[in-house]
């Protein structure tokens, strides 16, 4: 079955988009590592991005909210409703607001609980007390986080876990309402415990969001995506959607990157 | 055998060199503090100097020294403040940046004489500020940015970048992340720097002579209207600080006790040296305690 | 839907933001590069005119070793700056030899011996001696130095060799805290290397650190030299302030410094008494230069060695 170099699962017109992108390459001064990405991400689906280290996932991640502005060279298309976000017209910062970003390591800022929270709406105009306590409320409870600090909202976020402290920062993102939510390993740094907390978090939270998620763990992204994309040396050679990918491969290098051979 | 005699010899000449260096610095401050803390009394501290005759005290140089210590932090704070925001956050890689970083070397290592000397030049001549507060705090500003843009820079430098991430991720600006949660993060290491440096600009005398002038007029510590001539706080006035009255009565002075009012005075500059050396230690260990309570 | 889209293509109030203080504090930046230019204008319009408006020849300026500039000889005022140069390299250079061993040594006892002591009280005496003002020192050199001078050698007691006493103190710190850099730069493999090889401590300090760091330590002595050659005061209150060509080392003589700080504020400004105390001061500030530029020599040399 593995006779393709490169296999991409195509998408009837009904299913709607949350991103899509076309002719994508990302240099960091003359090496390409980013050279064929056209991907197309469907709303309020959980889509992974898996690879080798050095395949170019977490650039592609990084690129799609454009993080990577003054440190990678983005050429090619970036569409999200309509709009090319990759363009000059764009305004980061409004769009950022729509497509947010969780990071590898646990960055919570060393501030409350409450206002680690707050201070992002804050900076986007929300300051109705009433209104960002809600939010706070409703971010953390689908973050999962409200049952264990409701009570201590004032309290530093610098003394939460490194579970607690990831948790805070998806709940962070998800109250400003985003539309999509890019996750950048966001387990890596964290106990099995707090993996198996955070996956499940997640896979709540795709009733409302479209994920992204680069993972180095096969396996949990075998157990929380709908899609996945196979990175290597900066193309993407097989999407499709996941349960497919991990019982049938179309790709021989993709057999190989899951079964163990490679990377 | 031989290389461990060497051995032995070397490190006893090592013990010994270190030894002589900690004895200068205990020499140096049990001299002033002998000789100058006789001389500290309340009266020595508050009143004025007299320029013939013994008894006087150094109670004007010693509020000029810190009204233009504040005038003179008040104004670097912020010029620092925005210029190592942007050399840390802004600025990218490339020659202009390192172009501009060198100038701020040359400043820094420039001599503070010469610093004076310019500030005479521009402040005091050009824009006929004549010998006061306002050109002595201006000369001070230069001669105390460039060390304070640095250690600004260094503290910034300090803070990961995962919360600069963070900021950005969530549709901050970056001069928001950077105000709002990167300096403050920074803030203990941005205190110690400020009080280390406060404590350079306090023993400061060379960038003074030609630009807050050399005497000191009697000051009427009634008046608080910054306008009035004899008011403490008028910015106007030439402030003789208690650095530059230990030189100039060491090298022109004609009062009897000069030796003794130096030593006084020198006594007080260094115990003020001390205290903000300590307090940066202090401010510094407190404050990260305080931010990083409970973790 | 379409709140979004025209909420992400129009300014937002963070760009805004972002713009302004992207400005401001590049203007803070700028501020302080218009400063550095500023002096060198300044001084060096100063500082030029003794040759370009008082015909004053830069060679019997430079080479010149009378500094009388109220008298007047074949038209020129008497204006040689070589006692005050020569003062000023003498007093440097030797403050900076006389500083180096004790640095050379401070310092490792508080990377190679010591460390804990080094931390604990070494550390902090540097602090201290770099924290206090040159005035203090000028004072010490005047009661302690000058008489102490007076007593072993007669005369006054002021003059150079007083002069490098002080120096010596004030340089000493600088020169130590940055050998001290050096010598942690040299990575601790090295060291256990040596001492593997059955070198002993002194061997490997010697031979192996010393030698790796030496281009630091060149900066070190370049750091130090600087300041001593810019130091005033304190020199000024200990030298003796005879613009005389030095002698010997415990006569009375001058540096740039020293005459500088008396004599600007005994002439009037665009005279020729005036004019040739700024020439000085643009002695001192391409000194200044010069000493920059060797350090980004060294370390330039040092970066294509590795």
């Amino acid at each position: 079955m593995q006779t393709k170099d490169r296999y991409i699962q195509q998408f009837d017109e009904t299913q709607e988009m949350a991103l899509t992108t076309k002719n994508l390459h990302i240099y960091y001064g003359d090496f390409e590592a980013i050279s064929e990405a056209d991907l197309q991400i469907p709303r309020f689906k959980i889509t992974a991005l898996i690879g080798a280290s050095g395949s170019g996932k977490s650039t592609f991640l990084r690129s799609l909210n454009r993080m990577n502005d003054n440190v990678a060279d983005v050429k090619g298309e970036i569409w999200y409703r309509d709009l090319n976000l990759n363009s000059k017209e764009i305004d980061v910062y409004a769009m950022r607001r729509q497509i947010g970003m969780v990071f590898q390591r646990p960055n919570p800022f060393p501030k409350s609980i409450y206002e680690n929270i707050t201070f992002a709406l804050e900076r986007h105009g929300i300051t109705d007390k009433k209104e960002l306590a809600e939010r706070v409320e409703t971010s953390l409870k689908q973050a999962a986080l409200w049952e264990e600090v409701k009570d201590k909202l004032n309290q530093s976020a610098l003394a939460l876990s490194g579970g607690q402290a990831q948790r805070l920062c998806i709940a962070r993102a998800i109250a400003l309402q985003p539309d999509i939510l890019l996750l950048d390993e966001p387990a890596s740094a964290l106990d099995p415990i707090s993996t198996a907390q955070l996956e499940e978090t997640l896979v709540n939270l795709k009733q409302h969001y479209t994920i992204v998620i680069v993972t180095h763990n096969l396996p949990q992204a075998a157990r929380i995506s709908d899609y996945t994309a196979h990175f290597s040396q900066g193309k993407v050679i097989e999407f499709n959607n996941t349960k497919e990918t991990f019982t049938d491969p179309k790709v021989k290098l993709t057999n190989d990157y899951i079964s163990g051979d490679f990377g | 055998m031989n290389a461990k005699r060497y051995d032995k010899l070397a490190t006893g000449l090592l013990y010994t060199i270190a030894g002589i260096v900690v004895l200068i610095l205990l020499l140096l401050l049990g001299f002033i503090i002998i000789r100058g803390l006789p001389q500290l009394s309340w009266s020595f501290l508050t009143t004025p100097s007299r320029a013939f005759t013994a008894g006087g005290g150094i109670g004007i140089q010693l509020f000029n020294s810190i009204y233009l210590l504040i005038l003179t932090m008040l104004i670097s704070m912020p010029i620092a403040l925005g210029a190592s925001i942007y050399l840390n956050e802004y600025a990218k890689p490339g020659k202009v940046t390192s172009i501009i970083r060198t100038m701020i070397e040359i400043l820094s290592s420039l001599p503070s004489v010469v610093v004076g000397l310019f500030g005479f030049l521009l402040f005091v001549v050009q824009f006929g500020l004549s010998f006061s507060i306002l050109s002595g705090a201006l000369a001070l500003t230069v001669f105390n940015l460039p060390l304070l843009t640095r250690s600004i820079e260094d503290a910034l430098k300090s803070i990961s970048n995962d919360q600069r991430n963070g900021g950005l991720a969530l549709g901050i600006s970056k001069w928001e992340t950077v105000t709002k949660i990167i300096l403050p993060a920074a803030v203990p290491s941005i205190v110690s720097g400020l009080i280390l440096s406060a404590g350079r600009v306090f023993g400061e005398a060379a960038a003074l002579i030609y630009t807050a002038g050399q005497s000191a007029p009697a000051l009427n510590f009634a008046n608080w209207n910054p306008f009035d001539i004899d008011s403490p706080l008028n910015p106007m006035r030439p402030a003789e600080t208690l650095a530059v009255h230990i030189w100039k009565i060491n090298s022109e002075g004609i009062m009897p006790d000069s030796s003794a009012v130096s030593a006084g005075a020198a006594a007080v500059l260094i115990i003020v040296v001390l205290i903000f050396n300590l307090l940066a230690r202090w401010i510094g260990r407190l404050l990260f305690k305080r931010l990083t309570a409970g973790s | 839907m379409d709140k979004i889209r025209e909420s992400i293509l129009t300014k937002s109030h963070a760009s805004k933001l972002e713009r302004r203080g992207k400005i401001i504090s590049f203007m803070c930046l700028g501020g302080i590069c218009l400063i550095v230019l500023a002096i060198f204008i300044f001084i060096a319009y100063r500082g030029l005119a003794t040759f370009t408006s008082d015909h004053v020849s830069i060679f019997k300026f430079l080479g010149g070793t009378k500094w009388n500039p109220e008298v007047t000889e074949n038209g020129h005022p008497l204006v040689g700056a070589l006692p005050m140069i020569t003062g000023s390299f003498l007093i440097t250079i030797l403050a900076t030899l006389l500083a180096l061993p004790f640095a050379i040594g401070t310092a490792l006892m508080m990377t190679d011996i010591t460390p804990k002591m080094g931390t604990r009280i070494l550390q902090p005496v540097l602090e201290l001696l770099v924290g206090i003002p040159s005035v203090v020192y000028g004072f010490v050199g005047l009661t302690v130095v000058v008489p102490f001078m007076r007593s072993i050698f007669g005369g006054s007691g002021f003059g150079i060799l007083a002069g490098t006493f002080v120096l010596f103190v004030m340089v000493l710190p600088t020169i130590t805290s940055m050998t001290v850099d050096a010598l942690k730069s040299v990575p601790k493999d090295y060291r256990s290397a040596s001492l593997a090889l059955g070198a002993t401590r002194w061997q490997t300090i010697y031979k192996v650190v010393l030698r790796t760091a030496t281009p630091g330590i060149l900066t070190a002595i370049v750091f130090g030299m600087a300041r001593a050659f810019g130091e005033a005061l304190a020199v000024q209150m200990v030298v003796g302030n005879a613009a005389l060509m030095p002698t010997s080392l415990v006569a009375p003589a001058s540096t740039l410094t020293s005459v500088l700080t008396t004599g600007i504020g005994n002439t009037v400004l665009g005279t020729v008494q005036n004019d040739a105390l700024w020439s000085l001061a643009l002695i001192l500030l391409l000194m200044s230069l010069a000493f920059n530029l060797a350090i980004h020599l060294i370390a330039k040399r040092g970066e294509l060695k590795r």
